[in-house]
């Protein structure tokens, strides 16, 4: 190709790209950096806040308890979701890479279907499970088992069985898309050379499917992480999470810097870990197992 | 395939115990909508356990509830546009990625879906912190704009996928036989890439329709988008009208995604039929 047109073609690429770039540079790019700057404003009043060039905001973040609260309980709840659909989620989708039936594009079908289904609805489902009249608490009663209703809902458990349920089909289908892609010839030849049904298994799909256990696993922690909702439906007052306080910080205390300074330490917080995750295993297969 | 099942038979309780953990988790998945689908027949006040009997009560009181309707109208209305324009948009990016030559592709397509990236939270308070730098009132074209921001990196996705997927080979052809670009976008690349089209649409429609976290930050005071308006209904307990409009959402998506999966496997089945037959006529 001659270079006049190897030019033009890049030209027209750019044109092409006019639009969305702007978009993300007028929505997205330019809003962070006026986020960053706002996390050394100096609030004043409710609503009222003044240009400065301050660190009160970040000091407030490490040293006041109501903030590092919210950050260790963030960490935790998302952890231990992570952990869940990771290893709850792991065996469906082995048994769903392994199994022979002509049936299993159904299972594979009603996998899908969650993320068809409202979000709302399938978080509200839960209310109508842990409820002091819910499903649970209905069929431990009439079968004696409880006198009284259990209280489960709007505690920290079910903000993690609300989060596992959101999120179970994506470590699902990641992990089952790394095992159904990997080369399945090579567990009937581990076998052959003496191997154990357990040994072919820890030594070979179990290193094959990690790829698709970090993906899935880093998509959970990040969703958990940064929810708003869950919490706010399926938690007690003391459940709120780093999202739920930068709700309440911006909505109604009205606290622009602080809240610009809780957004910007939960951005840093998940992006190291993309980072991370980028240098092991590249970005194009986290968002391949977003879309 | 006999190796496999020589396999099989040693570690078949092994094997049963992995089903039976499979099905619990299929379970743990479904009950919940199954739950609520039961108890929108429910004959009660309250939207809850005991059972008291058989009723389609909810649902013609959903048909009359007018903030609901409304909110409904309003979700149509915005996903349609929101699909439509991040449709548009990453149609256009996802040309430039796949079929140009662009100087830091890499930073580019980064930047195009970094919005999946970012909590959906700090996104929201992002665009909020801008209007307040311009001092500007929340209005519909925030929740517009938003929404646009959201579902663009999955239609991206889906149609650079597409278009990478289908190679150059009949863009090339037209080209020499003396097409111009534009009709060679016009009568090939665009009917080729449609299903992907498509599907971003619709993909894009749907995350706009189910979005919550995003719209409870953006919505202008006195606009309710379907899940705001589930949302403020869920203060305390359930109401009897909400187990309703899930059935009925329900009821949609799986009727909606069941016909899709027949129609994919339809396709399927007749691919492999002329496949097959293709394969006859060489060998024979």
């Amino acid at each position: 190709m001659a270079s006049a047109e190897i030019q033009t073609k890049s030209r027209a690429g750019w044109l092409l790209l006019l639009p969305s770039l702007t978009l993300m540079i007028v929505l997205m790019i330019t809003p962070m950096a006026i986020m960053m700057a706002y996390t050394f404003f100096e609030y004043v009043d409710i609503g009222v806040e003044r240009a400065a060039f301050m660190a009160d905001n970040w000091v407030a973040l490490i040293t006041d308890p109501y903030y590092y609260y919210a950050l260790w309980k963030t960490a935790k709840v998302a952890l231990i979701t992570t952990v869940i659909c990771v290893v709850v989620g792991y065996i469906p989708a082995y048994t769903l890479a392994m199994v022979q039936s002509k049936y299993r594009w159904i299972l594979m079908l009603l996998l899908l279907l969650p993320f068809w289904i409202s979000f709302v609805i399938r978080t509200m489902s839960w209310m109508q499970v842990l409820g002091a009249h819910g499903a649970l608490n209905s069929v431990l009663i009439t079968l004696g088992i409880i006198d009284a209703p259990l209280e489960m809902l709007y505690t920290e458990g079910a903000v993690v069985i609300g989060l596992a349920h959101f999120l179970l089909p994506f470590t699902i289908l990641n992990i089952f898309v790394a095992i159904e892609s990997s080369d399945k010839t090579l567990v009937p030849v581990a076998r052959t050379l003496g191997a154990t049904p357990a040994r072919a298994f820890v030594e070979v799909t179990l290193p094959l499917s990690m790829p698709g256990v970090a993906t899935g696993g880093l998509l959970a922690f990040v969703l958990a992480a940064g929810s708003y909702v869950t919490p706010a439906i399926l938690g007690g007052p003391n459940d709120y999470l780093f999202g739920n306080l930068i709700f309440s910080t911006v909505m109604t205390e009205l606290n622009w810097p602080m809240g610009a300074t809780l957004g910007i330490a939960l951005v840093l917080i998940l992006g190291a870990l993309i980072v991370i995750y980028n240098r092991y295993f590249g970005l194009e297969r986290l968002t391949r197992g977003m879309a | 395939m006999s190796t496999q099942r020589k396999d099989k038979e040693p570690a078949s309780l092994m094997w049963r115990l992995l089903v039976a953990i499979t099905v619990l988790v299929y379970v743990f998945m479904f009950a919940p909508i199954l739950v609520v689908i039961l108890l929108s027949f429910n004959d009660s006040s309250f939207g809850a356990f005991p059972f008291v009997g058989f009723s389609f009560r909810w649902f013609v009181k959903l048909a009359e509830n007018e903030a609901i309707l409304s909110a409904l109208s309003t979700s149509a209305i915005l996903g349609v546009l929101t699909a439509l324009i991040a449709t548009l948009l990453a149609m256009l990016a996802a040309l430039a990625l796949v079929r140009h030559k662009v100087s830091g592709q890499k930073t580019v397509s980064l930047i195009l879906i970094a919005p999946l990236l970012i909590p959906e939270t700090v996104l929201a308070v992002g665009l909020l912190l801008l209007l307040r730098a311009l001092d500007l009132p929340r209005t519909y074209l925030l929740l517009l704009a938003g929404h646009i921001l959201i579902t663009f990196p999955f239609a991206v996705l889906v149609i650079q996928a597409r278009l990478a997927g289908l190679g150059r080979t009949y863009e090339e052809a037209a080209r020499s036989l003396g097409a111009s670009a534009l009709v060679t976008f016009r009568e090939v690349t665009l009917p080729l890439s449609l299903p992907a089209v498509t599907a971003a649409a619709l993909f894009s429609f749907t995350i706009s329709f189910d979005n919550l976290t995003a719209s409870l930050f953006w919505r202008p005071n006195g606009v309710e988008t379907i899940p705001t308006q589930i949302f403020s209904m869920l203060k305390d307990s359930v109401s009897p009208e909400i187990n309703a409009l899930g059935t009925v959402m329900v009821v949609i998506t799986v009727g909606l995604s069941l016909l899709a999966g027949a129609a994919g496997s339809q396709v399927a089945r007749q691919a492999r039929a002329s496949d097959a037959d293709t394969q006859d006529a060489i060998s024979k």
